[in-house]
C-alpha cells in the first residue's frame, strides 16, 4: 500500500482576490514506503505548495491527501501528529535555529512530540552522527558554526523526529560543491539506514539522477511525470522544454544519437557514460 | 495569514485622486480632519459625509475595500457607542433599569461618534489607498524640510522609513516561513496552551531578529557601495510638481470646510 | 591594454578574537585584471574569494600590500567615492541589497547620492534598466519580483554609476537556473556590448566556464590563472580542492586516462560530441 497518496488534490492561494492562482491542479500520485524520491520543477510550478501539503502545513482547497490510508484532515486535532510522521526541511533551514546549544536546537522537534530525556537524547547524537555532527558540537552555540555545519544541524532537527517520510527542500542550495556532495551523502546514508521514504526537491537533475528511485516534475500546478528515473530521463527534452536543467551528459548522449551514434540506452550519470564509451569502444577494438 | 493583512495598502490606479500631489493629499487630509472635529451637529457632518463619498467615488477604489477598513475596529466602534449611550444623558428617556439609563440625548451623541469615526477612518483609508507609502514617506520628508534649520533629521527619518515600508513585506514573508518551519518541528504556535505559545514565540522571534540584523548589515554595506552618505546634496528621481488640480482640490475642500462651519452656526 | 585592477601582494586577516591567533584570510594575492575582461575568481566556501572580492571595492583594506582599482589606491579614503563609482559591486543577496519599494527609485539610488541632476540621471536609470530587460517593470515594487529579476535591479542599480568594473560576488548563489540564465545573459552583454570589465566571484564551474579566464582559489592563495579550457583540463586538482568541472570535459579527462586519443581541453557539449564521434571512426577504421 502506498505511505502517501493525493487524491485531486487542488490549493488555491487567495481565492476571491484579484491575486487567485491556483499553485496546484488536481494531482493525484501515489508514494510507495522506502522509496528515493527527487521531485524537480521550476519556481512557481507548485513543487513548493505541494510538499507543503504533505504534512499538513497546508490545507488543500479540494481533494485529499491520504497518510498510510487516512485522510490526514479527517480530524483536524490530530494535525500535528502528521507533522511528527511527515518531517520537512525548509529550503535554508539554518534561518530556523535558535537555541542557545547544537544539542537543544536537534532536540526542539523530539520534545514537542513529548518524548522522555533519554529517547531525546538517544535520537539527538544518532542523527548528529548520521548527518555528521562530531559529538563535541553538541554543547556549542549554533550560530558559531559554519553555514555548512548550520545547515546540518536544522537537518538533524527535522531527522531527530525520525519521521516515515523525510522530505527536504533543495538542501543543497547556496552551498558550494563539496558541502552539496557531503549534504546528499548523508541524506542517501540516512535513507539506506532508515529505510524512510525521502523526498528530495532540487533544481539540478545532475544533483539527485545519481540515487533518486524515482523523479517527480512539477509544471504550472500540474503533475508533468511521476516515474522511475530512466523512464523520466527518457523524456530529457521535453524536461529541458519546460525549462529545468538537464545534465550536460544527457544531452551530449541525445546529440550523439540524433548524429547517428545510438548507444540504446538513456544516459544520466558521468559514471555509466564513462562505463558505457568504454565498452562500446573496446567492443569496437576486438572487431 | 500574515499576509492577507491590509493596513496601509496602497491600491495602484489613475483617478484624479491618485495624481493629485501626495503633499497636498496631506494637507488636504488634515484640513479634513479639522472639519470633522470642528463641527458640532449631525447636519454639520452630513456635508462631510457628503465630501467623503465624492472623494470616494472621485478615486474609483471599490466601496468594498473601505468596508474592510472599518471591519477590525468594529470592536472599537461598537465600544464607543455602547459608552456614549450609557453616559450621557438628556432629553427623552427611552428606556430606564436601575442605573441604566437611555436616552435621546446618548442615541444621538452615539450615532453621531460613530459616522465621525467612520468618515475619519475612510477618509486616512483614501490617502493611503491612493498614495504609495513611499510617495507619501517623500510628501512628509518634503514637507517638513524646513525643520532641518532647527536640527530635525528630517532625511535620516524619512530614509528609515523608507526602508521599514521596503522590508515589511519581506518580513512578513520570512515570518511566514520561520512559522511554518517550526511549526513543521511540532511547535504549536496557533493551539496549545498560553505558556506553551509564548515559549514558541521564542522559536520564531529568535531567528527573525537575527534575519533581520544580517539584513540590515548586509543593506548598510550595499549602501555604502552606492555611495550613500547622508542627506547631503542628493538630487531625487522621484519630482514632485504641483498642478491647476491640486490647487482646486485644496480649495474645493475649504469651500467644503466652510459650508460646515457655516451650517453648524446657522443650525444653532 | 590597461590593468584596471592590480593586486600586489595582498595578505588579510580578520582581527583576532581573544586568546586565538589572528587567521590569515588571504595569504599574498598577486594579481592583475586588465580593462574589459571577464574574469571568474572561482572557489569553494572559506577559500578566501569573497574577501578577495571585498578588496577591490574598499570594504576591506588590505593587512599588508596594496589594491590599486583604476590608478586608485583603495587604501586612500579621500577617494572612496570615486572608487566606488568605478568599481561597482554586486552582492549575493538580492533582497538585502534593493533600498527603494519601486523599481526605478532603486535604480537611481547612487545617482541621487552623487548629485547627478534630475535630466541626466532619468536617462541613466532607462538605459540602466533597458540594459537589463526591466524597463517594463520600472514602476513595479522589487516585491513583486522574482529572485532573477531582483538580481537584474540591484545590477541595474550598479551599471547607472557607469562604472568601467563591476565586482559580483556570487550573484546566483540564490537563485533557481532560470534566474541564474537570465542574470548571466545579463551579465555577459554588459562585458561585450559596453566593453565593462566583470570580475564574478562564484563557485559554479558552467559560468567560470563562459569567462575568458578563470582564477581558482583555494586556501587564501591563488592556484590557477588560465583560460577556461586550460584550467579545467586539471580535472584532478580542481576535484581535489572541491570543485566541479563540466560534466564533459571529466568525461573527455576519464577517456584520456583509459588511453584514448581525445583532447583534455573540452568544454562544451558540442566539442564532446565531436570528439566521441571522431573516436569512434577512429576506432572503426583499426
Amino acid at each position: 500500500m502506498a505511505i502517501l497518496e493525493t487524491q485531486e488534490l487542488t490549493y488555491v492561494y487567495s481565492p476571491g482576490t484579484p491575486f487567485e492562482k491556483t499553485a496546484v491542479d488536481h494531482v493525484n500520485l501515489k508514494i510507495e514506503a522506502g522509496e528515493m524520491i527527487g521531485v524537480m520543477g521550476h519556481t512557481g510550478s507548485g513543487k513548493s505548495t505541494l510538499i507543503q501539503h504533505f504534512n499538513g502545513l497546508l490545507r488543500p482547497t479540494s481533494g485529499k491527501i491520504l497518510l498510510d490510508g487516512e485522510d490526514i484532515w479527517a480530524d483536524k486535532k490530530k494535525i500535528r501528529d502528521v507533522r511528527f510522521k511527515v518531517g520537512l526541511v525548509f529550503q535554508y533551514p539554518e534561518y530556523q535555529i535558535f537555541e542557545e546549544t547544537v544539542y537543544k536546537d536537534i532536540a526542539f522537534g523530539p520534545k514537542n512530540m513529548g518524548l522522555d530525556d533519554a529517547e531525546i537524547k538517544r535520537r539527538v547524537l544518532e542523527t548528529a552522527h548520521d548527518i555528521g555532527l562530531k559529538e563535541e558540537l553538541m554543547e556549542r552555540s549554533p550560530f558559531e558554526l559554519s553555514g555548512g555545519q548550520k545547515r546540518r544541524v536544522a537537518i538533524a532537527g527535522v531527522m531527530a523526529m525520525e519521521p516515515k517520510i523525510l522530505i527536504l527542500d533543495e538542501p543543497t542550495a547556496g552551498l558550494d560543491p563539496a558541502g552539496r556532495d557531503m549534504i546528499l551523502g548523508h541524506i542517501q546514508a540516512y535513507h539506506k539506514r532508515t529505510k524512510n521514504t525521502v523526498l528530495i526537491v532540487s533544481h539540478s537533475m545532475e544533483d539527485i539522477a545519481g540515487f533518486a528511485d524515482k523523479i517527480l516534475v512539477m509544471n504550472k500546478g500540474s503533475l508533468f511525470c511521476y516515474d522511475d528515473t530512466e523512464r523520466v530521463f527518457s523524456r530529457a527534452e521535453e524536461i529541458a522544454e519546460i525549462g529545468l536543467d538537464v545534465p550536460q551528459i544527457t544531452k551530449v548522449f541525445i546529440e550523439l544519437k540524433k548524429q547517428g551514434l545510438d548507444f540504446g540506452k538513456d544516459v544520466y550519470t558521468m559514471e555509466y557514460a564513462k562505463k558505457l564509451l568504454l565498452r562500446q569502444l573496446s567492443a569496437k577494438e576486438v572487431k | 495569514m500574515l499576509r492577507d493583512i491590509t493596513i496601509g495598502q496602497y491600491f495602484p490606479g489613475n483617478s484624479l485622486i491618485h495624481r493629485l500631489d501626495p503633499r497636498f493629499k496631506i494637507v488636504i487630509t488634515l484640513v479634513y480632519i479639522l472639519m470633522l472635529f470642528t463641527g458640532s451637529s449631525v447636519i454639520c457632518l452630513s456635508v462631510g459625509a457628503l465630501y467623503t463619498i465624492m472623494a470616494v467615488l472621485l478615486s474609483k477604489i471599490p466601496v468594498k475595500m473601505f468596508v474592510k477598513s472599518i471591519r477590525p475596529l468594529m470592536p472599537f466602534l461598537l465600544l464607543t457607542a455602547v459608552l456614549n449611550v450609557l453616559f450621557i444623558s438628556g432629553g427623552e428617556v427611552y428606556f430606564k433599569w436601575h442605573f441604566i439609563k437611555i436616552t435621546s440625548d446618548g442615541v444621538s451623541m452615539s450615532v453621531f461618534m460613530i459616522i465621525r469615526i467612520v468618515l475619519l477612518i475612510m477618509g486616512s483609508s483614501l490617502l493611503t489607498y491612493t498614495t504609495s507609502p513611499i510617495t507619501l514617506t517623500d510628501a512628509i520628508e518634503r514637507l517638513l524640510s524646513p525643520l532641518k534649520k532647527i536640527k530635525l533629521p528630517v532625511h535620516e527619518l524619512a530614509m528609515m522609513m523608507s526602508i521599514a515600508l521596503r522590508f515589511i513585506p519581506t518580513l512578513i514573508e520570512e515570518t511566514d516561513k520561520i512559522m511554518s518551519a517550526q511549526k513543521a518541528r511540532g511547535a504549536e504556535i496557533d493551539t496549545g496552551s498560553l505558556v506553551v505559545r509564548a515559549k514558541n514565540m521564542v522559536a520564531i522571534l529568535v531567528p527573525l531578529f537575527i534575519s533581520a540584523f544580517r539584513r540590515a548589515d548586509e543593506l548598510a554595506t550595499a549602501m555604502e557601495c552606492r555611495c550613500y552618505s547622508g542627506g547631503n546634496g542628493r538630487t531625487r528621481l522621484r519630482q514632485l510638481k504641483s498642478a491647476g488640480r491640486d490647487y482646486i482640490a485644496i480649495a474645493v475642500t475649504l469651500i467644503f470646510y466652510a459650508a460646515a462651519l457655516a451650517v453648524g452656526i446657522l443650525t444653532k | 591594454m590597461k590593468n584596471i585592477i592590480e593586486i600586489k601582494d595582498l595578505r588579510f586577516s580578520y582581527p583576532a578574537e581573544e586568546g586565538k591567533e589572528p587567521a590569515e584570510v588571504l595569504k599574498g594575492i598577486d594579481l592583475d585584471i586588465k580593462e574589459g575582461e571577464f574574469t571568474a575568481i572561482l572557489g569553494h566556501n572559506g577559500s578566501g574569494k569573497s574577501t578577495l572580492a571585498k578588496h577591490m571595492n574598499a570594504i576591506l583594506l588590505p593587512t599588508s600590500g596594496k589594491v590599486i582599482v583604476d590608478g586608485i589606491d583603495t587604501a586612500d579614503e579621500s577617494r572612496l567615492f570615486e572608487l566606488r563609482q568605478q568599481a561597482g559591486m554586486v552582492f549575493q543577496n538580492p533582497d538585502n541589497q534593493i533600498v527603494s519599494s519601486v523599481v526605478e527609485e532603486d535604480v537611481a539610488f547612487a545617482l541621487e547620492n552623487l548629485g547627478v541632476p534630475y535630466e541626466e540621471m532619468r536617462r541613466r536609470v532607462d538605459e540602466a534598466l533597458r540594459a537589463v530587460n526591466m524597463y517594463d517593470y520600472r514602476l513595479h515594487s522589487p516585491a513583486q519580483l522574482s529572485g532573477g529579476q531582483k538580481q537584474r535591479i540591484a545590477i541595474a542599480g550598479i551599471i547607472a554609476m557607469e562604472p568601467k568594473c563591476i565586482i559580483l560576488d556570487e550573484p546566483t548563489a540564490m537563485l533557481d537556473p532560470r534566474g541564474r540564465k537570465e542574470v548571466m545573459a545579463v551579465i555577459r552583454k554588459m562585458n561585450r556590448e559596453k566593453g565593462v570589465t566583470i570580475v564574478l566571484i562564484t563557485h559554479y564551474m558552467d559560468e567560470a566556464a563562459q569567462c575568458g579566464r578563470v582564477v581558482v582559489m583555494d586556501k587564501g592563495r591563488i592556484v590557477l590563472d588560465d583560460t577556461p579550457r586550460a584550467v579545467f583540463s586539471h580535472v584532478d586538482k580542481i576535484k581535489k580542492i572541491g570543485l566541479d568541472v563540466p560534466q564533459v570535459t571529466e568525461l573527455a579527462w576519464e577517456l584520456k586516462k583509459a588511453g584514448y586519443d581525445i583532447s583534455s581541453e573540452i568544454i562544451t557539449e558540442e566539442e564532446c560530441v565531436n570528439a566521441i564521434k571522431k573516436l569512434f571512426e577512429k576506432e572503426q577504421e583499426k
